[in-house]
């Protein structure tokens, strides 16, 4: 084991992993974090802690972490490039496996102009960092794991055990490129691959393979992103705003019926198409754990924690594997 | 090239409060070609001050002048006499103009009317990009001439990330992905494969973060001590 985390300990046993998603409040409310621990906790191997995304400034992915570990939920903190120089992300990586985390997400984080969305003001004037970029984020990481160095070559007494994480478009363009792309995370030492949000399952298809083509999936455990859609107008904003994202029409139709089933009854509307959400999750979880080489899914039910349950058991991946400690 | 952009006439207008007598000084090299800080824009800049200060019943000397070049001393060292009359200098060179004529000018201060923005090329008349961040680390022969350091809006060395949207980046569907721009360059000719390594972390001493850095060219160093002896 290199991290001996819950989430490896799954991949490593050869059932399929469940990854969650935990956005952390924009304020310093505890409680919040307990409320979504506790809607995750048991129907996925390990949440991601988001590390203050779009670049709005929340709980710190670290602190909401710890207060997850505590709660029982195993927490994959998330680490943006954007916010940090090598300096102060290794010094967080020391701080987090001393408090006892194990997973880590490397991410080059949400540009900061992305901060000042709809109502928010946030912080489009900051000044960003990208000391390093993700893959060589990942680099240090496993160099420190593996190798007991910084990556300036100081030793370390005791290492930090992380099992690491990269993100991957892999329907981004220049679409070509993007198994490339996945290899050099993958070089660079990231044991496992949570992708963007997919909802196109065919390109999917076509992308895995070429990823299998280059053997990357014996190499990494690829977890395929779902991100649970809420109502029609969410996937119509996907598919023509969100980077790398495309949804299917059919999707997008079967939703707007679940909103005109409704009616006027707004209130019906809302139930209609998060039933319908779910179930199109559900179809594509299964869609996607059929796909050779996907070794799990990362099911995000953005600030709608509650929906995981459902949805785990409903595509028949409850109850989660235990390990002994 | 430099390339700014003239302040604001208020902020200029704000900042030259409580001056009697200032020389509006611009510079005939870069910030002349990005037609904001020539000689031609000092007179103008000049002109528009005085009647400003008419319309507010200010009773100042407001003047232009300018010269080749603020950023070697043989150029302005002609006309520093007269520069030296004034109160103020309203400088329209680049950062660099204003930094090197503080240092020479002696109790005048140097105030700075341009907003120094970037090194740039010039695609079409009256239009800058930047293309060159001065990192002091060239990786060009790398990306295919193609600068990752400024020209992504994260610096990557191994892009591109997942915000590259039609081959535009997240921040903007007017600015291009610069990850997307060097894979096609680099299938144009035909060294993809250079894409395919990992790029360790830079070394950013050599940029503007190791400190104000200087370059010295030893044998002119070595010649010019020569004659000085």
């Amino acid at each position: 084991m290199k991290s001996g985390s819950n989430l490896e300990k799954v991949i490593a046993s050869g059932n399929p992993a469940v990854t969650a998603e935990l956005g952390p409040p924009m304020s310093a409310d505890a409680h919040e974090v307990i409320k979504k621990a506790n809607q995750l906790k048991g129907f996925c191997d390990a949440a991601n802690i988001t590390d203050c995304q779009t670049a709005v400034v929340r709980i710190s992915s670290i602190a909401a972490a710890y207060i997850a570990l505590k709660e029982g939920l195993e927490p994959v903190m998330q680490m943006t490039c954007r916010d940090r120089n090598r300096i102060a992300m290794q010094a967080d990586f020391l701080g987090a496996a001393a408090l006892g985390l194990k997973n880590c997400l490397c991410i080059a984080g949400d540009h900061q102009s992305f901060s000042a969305a709809g109502r928010l003001k946030g912080h489009p004037g900051a000044k960003n960092v990208y000391d390093v970029d993700t893959c060589q984020l990942v680099g240090i990481m496993k160099k420190m794991r593996d190798e007991g160095l910084q990556q300036g070559g100081d030793k370390l007494e005791v290492a930090p055990k992380f099992f690491i994480g990269a993100s991957w478009t892999p329907m981004g363009d220049p679409i070509d490129f993007r198994p490339y792309n996945l290899k050099k995370k993958v070089d660079a030492g990231a044991d496992f691959i949570q992708t963007q949000g997919i909802y196109d399952m065919e390109l999917f298809k076509v992308q895995m393979e070429k990823a299998r083509n280059l053997g990357l999936h014996e190499r990494t455990a690829m977890l395929a992103g779902i991100i649970v859609p809420k109502s029609a107008m969410m996937l119509k904003y996907m598919d023509s705003s969100v980077a790398g994202v495309t949804v299917p029409k059919e999707l997008i139709n079967r939703m707007l019926k679940a909103k005109d089933a409704a009616g006027d009854d707004k209130k019906k509307a809302k139930e209609l198409q998060e039933q319908e959400g779910m179930k199109i999750t559900v179809e594509l979880v299964k869609q996607a754990l059929d796909i050779p080489g996907v070794k799990g899914v990362h099911i995000q039910a953005i600030e709608w924690e509650s929906a995981i349950e459902h949805i785990v058991k409903a595509a028949g991946l409850y109850p989660r594997p235990v390990f002994s400690e | 090239m430099i390339v700014g952009e003239q302040k604001k006439i208020e902020e200029i207008w704000e900042m030259i409060q409580g001056f009697k007598k200032i020389l509006v000084f611009g510079c005939n090299t870069c910030i002349a070609v990005c037609h904001a800080g020539g000689g031609k824009e000092a007179e103008i800049l000049a002109s528009l001050l005085r009647m400003k200060a008419k319309q507010e019943g200010l009773d100042l000397e407001i003047k232009d002048l300018a010269v080749q070049r603020h950023c070697e001393p043989e150029y302005f060292e002609p006309v520093m006499e007269d520069v030296r009359k004034y109160d103020l200098v309203l400088s329209l060179a680049c950062g660099v103009g204003v930094n090197f004529l503080s240092e020479r000018i002696g109790n005048i201060p140097v105030y700075p009317g341009i907003n120094t923005e970037f090194f740039g090329g010039v695609p079409q008349p009256g239009f800058f990009v930047e293309l060159c961040a001065g990192c002091g680390d060239c990786v060009l022969h790398l990306t295919g001439g193609i600068c990752p350091v400024v020209r992504c809006s994260k610096s990557l060395m191994n892009g591109p990330c997942g915000g590259t949207n039609k081959g535009k980046c997240e921040i903007s569907p007017d600015v291009d992905c610069a990850w997307f721009l060097i894979v096609e360059r680099m299938k144009q000719l035909g060294t993809l494969e250079k894409l395919f390594q990992v790029q360790p972390p830079r070394n950013w001493a050599g940029g503007t973060h190791g400190g104000p850095r200087r370059v010295v060219v030893e044998h002119v160093r070595t010649l010019e001590e020569q004659e000085s002896k």
